[in-house]
């Protein structure tokens, strides 16, 4: 089956939130934000603004009915600044006119006084000075104390790795319109309809069942959308209840950039202790995480960098510290793989020390010490159907890999300025929302008198595929054509209290939720076709390509025959479902649990050519194994496989994200912040599928495939470091990420940087 | 028509604009200096052109412009976020609207196919482009076809997927391309074959008088949107492009006229450049995209005076001469002597810069063009460097070196130059060079790289240089192998 929208995707007829018809009186708004990183707001002078022809109105926190908050998990953030502001590109106005031109002209006219206060940036720094959130956590397996010792090689090392922007091609947006009433409807581009809900109820300060939350589709979310979606739907929704007029608010992409948060920085201290085999006996990492201004989700994502701290390796001795730092960026959120790479990123590096150091190739460490069944993970969880070293086989093999080892050892050799590099990247990622009660969803089923089906979920179709997959799941257990079959946007009159499209878990909640819906359903009409057709055993009834069948024979009922009736013996043609993750919790005061459904695993081998001359890499080669389970959509699958690897590949390798020292962001636009582009990508992905349904919760043997393919894109780092070590293997090499051509070039050519940078002193002196 | 959105604003040049959009006619008295992007989306409320960025920089945005030539329509694709409404009078305007017909096209199939939409946000411009790929009559390549996606931005794909569209597009385009072919084949609407006829008649009707003076002169656009895209639809504004006489390339005895309107595409396709500087479109394929272009003129690259102009930096190599006019005056200077200080120019407000002129090499002249950037393609350079040598027994006779991103101008290095007259390639000479050319340069830590690092790439280019041109004689190896 194509997937569901692609069509009118190519015909672009599929409408995002601002291409929706748009209601008479619409009006458009802008936001004025903080100038400045932190300090007291004194004075804010709107009236130049208000005095602009076509201005409608200028919303402060003093124009909000209900609570001034948004925050998610501690209510640490205000929707529009009262007092104190906490980074650049904190909303403190709103203005309203009736164009988007008009509104931002208006904005610029606000003026501000703040008294700044010191700010930092720095997570260490933050750290220091006690500015953390929530208080610091430790996992512990073992004993790695007592072990330093007896290990044959010690080495410590630290991980500077960078942020991302999430670039989703579509900016931040919502448009709201007042209803009769008190009530509101919004049509936001978010991945959580329920928390935006949730806000906009108490910014309001109105009941949840006053506000409606409509999501069509989103033009990419990649967790951008999942917390921060809800300021911009919040002000919507303010300025709908103050002027009683919809509005619209789109945010430009500079501003989108400059306003929202990003992938966490984070700095990692490290230590490792080896065998002098390369048989790793103990690992401490003390993990720094950026948090941003506010909490938003950080310390849900520094949960999950602690999960996956040791990877899909068995380490019997770790000990893993993690600490939210509040610094004065904008608030870091989560974004695919929520946490995860930053773990996996500082495991990797110990690794690359102990294999460096022992002269042996990164993969003959890494082999050595993956995870086996039964093992346990430093969260008291243990490995069950673990398929890493199968993964790992399949991968050697399918794709010759020693072969290509050696191929690379010969061009090294025979080529001077020009170093291919080689590395694997093996992935262990579970799956489930870690914070236990997240993991639930409703389903809502429709069967109409023509035979037809609606369907509502709580899942978002942001680009994943979502409704592809729910319609495949539906079709399936019904036994009916797809085309018989509509997702419905996502509403939350229709599905309440929805859990975030999140954590690789959509389709895995919102699916088994569709199908317990749809079993109630089949239950009846089965009861009913047993008694038509006098069978006493309904399990022996099926539906199969629209006609029912019992056992194999064809009863000659057909699917809108069956529904006719059922309508006609007044059978409720309608069902709601839900579903939560059975067998899964975490204790946080032992920090010890079953947090995961089950794990995902595979692997990659990532081939880089690199021009050492200029410090500038092509990336030759991405060579996957992926276990899979029974996917539901191969073309939805290996579609999230390949975008979840160049999002990795640009996060190590490209995305340079950049603040100044006053906090200002640098890398500020799609001119100054690149992503992967056709040319940046190689033309050479292959990927290999490991149908591995057992342990899966997934529906039919599915496994969530969202974030995992992301943390391939850790072995570029490690395969340009591979190719930097044979031009230069004599130089000491960092672990600051983004590897982009300039850290290449600095730290293949040092000796050069001291004699220009001399010459220049001398010039200036 | 659908009025204006915005309402509060005097806009100046209030003129009647006629252009066929897809595939119907528009007479419109909207404002010259709005972009297309906002006509379509705002004003006709056509919203399958998208808004990414409203910088060039993702492409979700393209449509197609089809001008008349010689009872041809040619198309290109330009990015309408930075495309003036005023520049389509008399022109075809296509958006993906414009390209629907009942059944999907080819293109459109093979992307759904190959599963190469996802969120579908970029996915209507990808189809645009495309189309206007296909339209152009090249032979279909798999780099050509790599290259036009190089416009684009998917965030959700990793392109391979899109790339793979390939195969099954060049299946349904055989050798023979064009708008009649492509109709036959069902990859572009009917009523196609009828816009040369339409567009013949349209150009009669005169788009009315621009007001002057000018507070901008608008070439392609692709700078000036970017800086001032908030106020160029309040302005006063000459678009350039309707002064046909800057758009020409002629070669004249040893000399090459080039008009400053001329873009980058036409640049690097004209057979007397290629002939002059052998390796351009290898070296052009590496600055901006195809949309961008086709839109950016040299006239725009040179008066822009950005430090890293990828093509002020060729130019300067290249010893050209700069033919600067004004409404009763014209004069020329060498271009290295242009650039005066950061954006500052030898140049009066009122002129315009009319034609580049550079000497053709002789054969025994080598040229090299370098730049290092983030990312390789679509992004601005670290540092960027041409050379232009001509040597004769090892010595070199003539060499002329720009460099980019190490200045607050596109630089010559008039001492490192001189330093290398009469000297054998050889690493010690080049080696000499080091000091001088750090002497004369001074970049600045910007987003672009640390000063450090442009100093260390300066180096490097040059070394590139010299080995690229000269592997007889020098080696990399040389410099940074074991002695
Ligand atoms: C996405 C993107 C990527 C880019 N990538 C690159 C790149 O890789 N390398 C690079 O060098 N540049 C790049 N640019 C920058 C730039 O747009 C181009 O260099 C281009 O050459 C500018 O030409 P234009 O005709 O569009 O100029 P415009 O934007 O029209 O004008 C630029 C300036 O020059 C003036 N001007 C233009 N023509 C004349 C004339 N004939 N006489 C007098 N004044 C004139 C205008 O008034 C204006 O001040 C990029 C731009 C974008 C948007
Ligand atoms: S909107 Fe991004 S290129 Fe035009
Ligand atoms: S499909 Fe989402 S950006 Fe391309």
């Amino acid at each position: 089956m194509d997937r569901i929208d692609a069509a009118s995707h190519t015909r672009g007829e599929s409408l995002f939130v601002d291409d929706m018809p748009q209601p008479a009186g619409m009006l458009y708004a802008s936001v004025f934000f903080s100038p400045v990183m932190h300090g007291n707001i004194q004075r804010l002078c709107l009236q130049d603004a208000r005095s602009v022809k076509g201005v409608v109105a200028v919303l402060t926190w003093e124009n909000i009915p209900g609570e001034n908050q948004i925050g998610s998990i501690i209510q640490d953030e205000e929707l529009l600044a009262q007092r104190k502001v906490h980074y650049i590109g904190q909303p403190v106005a709103v203005v309203v006119a009736e164009s988007t031109e008009i509104a931002r002209k208006a904005a610029k006219m606000i003026s501000i006084e703040i008294e700044e206060l010191p700010a930092v940036t720095d997570p260490k720094e933050a750290f220091e000075k006690g500015c953390i959130i929530d208080t610091p956590r430790t996992f512990v397996l073992g004993d790695v104390d007592s072990m330093w010792q007896k290990c044959d090689l010690v080495l410590e090392g630290t991980c500077d790795t960078g942020g991302q922007e999430h670039v989703y091609l579509e900016t931040q947006r919502a448009r709201a319109t007042p209803l009769e009433g008190n009530n509101i409807r919004i049509y936001s581009s978010t991945q959580s309809p329920s928390a935006v809900q949730h806000h906009a109820a108490k910014i309001l300060g109105l009941a949840s069942h006053n506000i409606e939350v409509e999501v069509k589709r989103l033009g990419g979310g990649f967790g951008g959308k999942e917390d921060q979606a809800t300021p911009w739907a919040c002000i919507a929704a303010l300025v709908a209840r103050v002027t009683q007029r919809p509005v619209e608010l789109v945010l430009q992409r500079a501003d989108d950039m400059k306003m929202t948060g990003k992938r966490h920085p984070y700095k990692s201290d490290f230590k490792i202790g080896a065998t002098k085999e390369g048989i790793i006996i103990a690992y401490e990492v003390k993990h720094y995480q950026n948090s941003g201004a506010t909490a938003d989700l950080s310390t849900a994502v520094l949960e999950r960098t602690m999960f996956h701290s040791t990877n899909c390796y068995y380490i019997p001795h770790v000990r893993i510290f993690g600490v939210c730092c509040r610094t004065n960026l904008p608030s870091n959120t989560a974004f695919r793989g929520f946490g995860a790479p930053q773990g996996m990123f500082a495991i990797e590096s110990a690794l690359t020390k102990v294999a460096e150091k022992l002269h042996l190739p990164r993969e003959e460490i890494q082999v050595k010490n993956l995870l086996a069944e039964r093992k346990e993970f430093p969260y008291g969880q243990r490995a069950e159907h673990c398929s890493i070293r199968t993964v790992w086989e399949s991968a050697e093999t399918n794709y010759q890999f020693q072969k290509i080892r050696k191929q690379v050892l010969h061009f090294n050799q025979s080529h001077f300025e020009t170093k291919k590099g080689l590395a694997v990247m093996p992935v262990c990622f579970g799956i489930s929302f870690t914070t236990t009660y997240m993991n639930q969803a409703s389903a809502l089923v429709h069967i109409y008198t023509d035979g037809s089906v609606s369907i509502s979920t709580g899942g978002v179709e942001m680009g994943q595929g979502l409704i592809t997959n729910i319609t495949t799941i539906a079709a399936t257990a019904l036994g009916i054509n797809p085309g018989r079959i509509k997702v419905e946007c996502t509403n939350t009159t229709r599905i309440a209290n929805m859990s975030p499209s999140a954590a690789s878990s959509t389709t895995l909640l919102n699916g088994n939720a569709l199908l317990i819906a749809i079993n109630q359903i089949l239950d009846r009409l089965k009861t009913l076709l047993a008694q038509e057709l006098s069978v006493f055993e309904k399990e022996k009834i099926s539906i199969m390509n629209e006609k029912v069948f019992v056992d194999a024979h064809d009863t000659g009922w057909a699917w809108n025959q069956l529904i006719h009736a059922a309508h006609q013996k007044r059978i409720c043609l309608s069902a709601h479902g839900f579903f939560a993750t059975p067998k899964i919790y975490f204790d946080k005061t032992k920090e010890k649990g079953r947090p995961f459904a089950y794990h995902v695993y595979g692997a990659a081998i990532v081939e880089i050519t690199l021009d050492c001359l200029r410090g500038s890499y092509d990336i030759d080669s991405v060579k996957i194994v992926h276990d899979l389970g029974r996917p539901l959509s191969k073309i939805v699958d290996r579609a999230q496989i390949e975008g979840g690897l160049a999002q990795g590949l640009g996060w190590m390798a490209l995305e340079d994200l950049r603040f100044n020292e006053k906090g200002q962001l640098l890398s500020r636009d799609l001119a100054t912040y690149k992503v992967p582009d056709a040319h940046f990508m190689p033309d050479n992905i292959e990927i290999e599928f490991l149908q591995n349904e057992k342990g899966t919760l997934g529906p039919y043997g599915s496994k969530a495939v969202g974030e995992p393919p992301f943390m391939y894109g850790i072995g570029v780092f490690f395969a340009i470091r591979d190719a930097m070590r044979a031009f230069r293997p004599e130089n000491d090499f960092n672990f600051t990420s983004p590897l982009i051509p300039e850290r290449i070039l600095l730290q293949l050519y040092p000796e050069y940087i001291k004699q220009t940078l001399d010459k220049n002193k001398n010039l200036s002196g | 028509m659908i009025p204006l959105i915005v309402r509060d604003s005097n806009f100046y040049m209030v003129q009647e604009l006629h252009f066929l959009l897809n595939e119907t006619e528009i007479s419109t008295t909207a404002p010259s200096g709005i972009v297309a992007l906002d006509y379509l989306r705002k004003n006709l409320r056509l919203t399958g052109t998208k808004e990414g960025c409203r910088e060039g920089d993702c492409g979700a945005c393209t449509v197609l412009v089809g001008e008349l030539i010689n009872n041809k329509v040619s198309y290109k694709s330009v990015n309408s976020c930075l495309m003036p409404l005023g520049e389509l009078h008399g022109k075809h305007l296509v958006t993906i609207e414009g390209l629907n017909m009942s059944v999907l096209s080819p293109i459109q199939k093979a992307i759904v196919d190959k599963g190469a939409t996802q969120c579908g946000f970029c996915t209507p411009g990808i189809v645009v482009s495309l189309t206007g790929y296909t339209i152009k009559g090249n032979r279909l390549t798999k780099e050509g076809f790599k290259k036009t996606l190089g416009g684009h931005l998917c965030r959700c794909t990793g392109y391979r997927s899109l790339k793979q569209g390939f195969d099954a597009i060049k299946e349904h385009i055989s050798s023979e391309s064009g708008v009649k072919s492509h109709v036959e084949k069902g990859i572009i609407p009917e009523y196609f074959l009828n816009i040369p006829a339409r567009l013949a008649r349209i150009s009669e009707k005169s788009s009315g008088k621009v007001e002057t003076p000018a507070e901008f002169v608008i070439a392609g656009g692709t700078d000036l949107y970017v800086q001032k895209g908030d106020i160029l639809p309040y302005s006063r504004i000459d678009l350039l492009n309707t002064h046909p006489e800057m758009k020409n390339i002629v070669r004249k005895n040893n000399l090459l006229h080039v008009g400053a309107l001329i873009t980058f595409e036409e640049f690097s396709n004209h057979p007397e450049v290629i002939k002059a500087v052998p390796a351009i479109r290898e070296y052009i394929s590496l600055i901006a995209s195809t949309q961008i272009r086709n839109r950016a003129t040299l006239g725009g690259n040179i008066i822009n005076a950005s430090p890293i102009a990828d093509v002020a930096i060729l130019l300067l190599a290249m010893e050209s001469t700069l033919i600067l006019k004004n409404d009763n005056s014209m004069r020329s200077l060498p271009i290295t002597s242009f650039y005066k200080g950061y954006k500052q120019l030898d140049k009066t407000p009122s002129e315009i810069l009319a034609e580049i002129i550079f000497p053709i090499p002789d054969s025994a002249t080598r040229i090299n063009w370098e730049k290092v950037s983030k990312r390789k393609y679509l992004d601005v350079a670290s540092v960027n460097c041409a050379l232009k040598i001509k040597g004769e027994g090892g010595i070199i006779k003539k060499i002329h070196i720009a460099m980019g991103g190490v200045a607050p101008i596109p630089l010559f290095l008039k001492n490192t130059c001189d330093y290398f007259l009469g000297k054998q390639i050889t690493r010690n000479a080049i080696e000499g060079a080091f000091p001088i050319l750090q002497n004369e340069i001074s970049p600045i830590d910007d987003i672009r790289g640390s000063s450090q690092y442009k100093r260390l790439l300066a180096r490097q280019l040059i070394i590139a240089h010299f080995t690229r041109l000269f592997p007889e004689a020098v080696k990399v190896k040389d410099f940074y192998g074991p002695n």
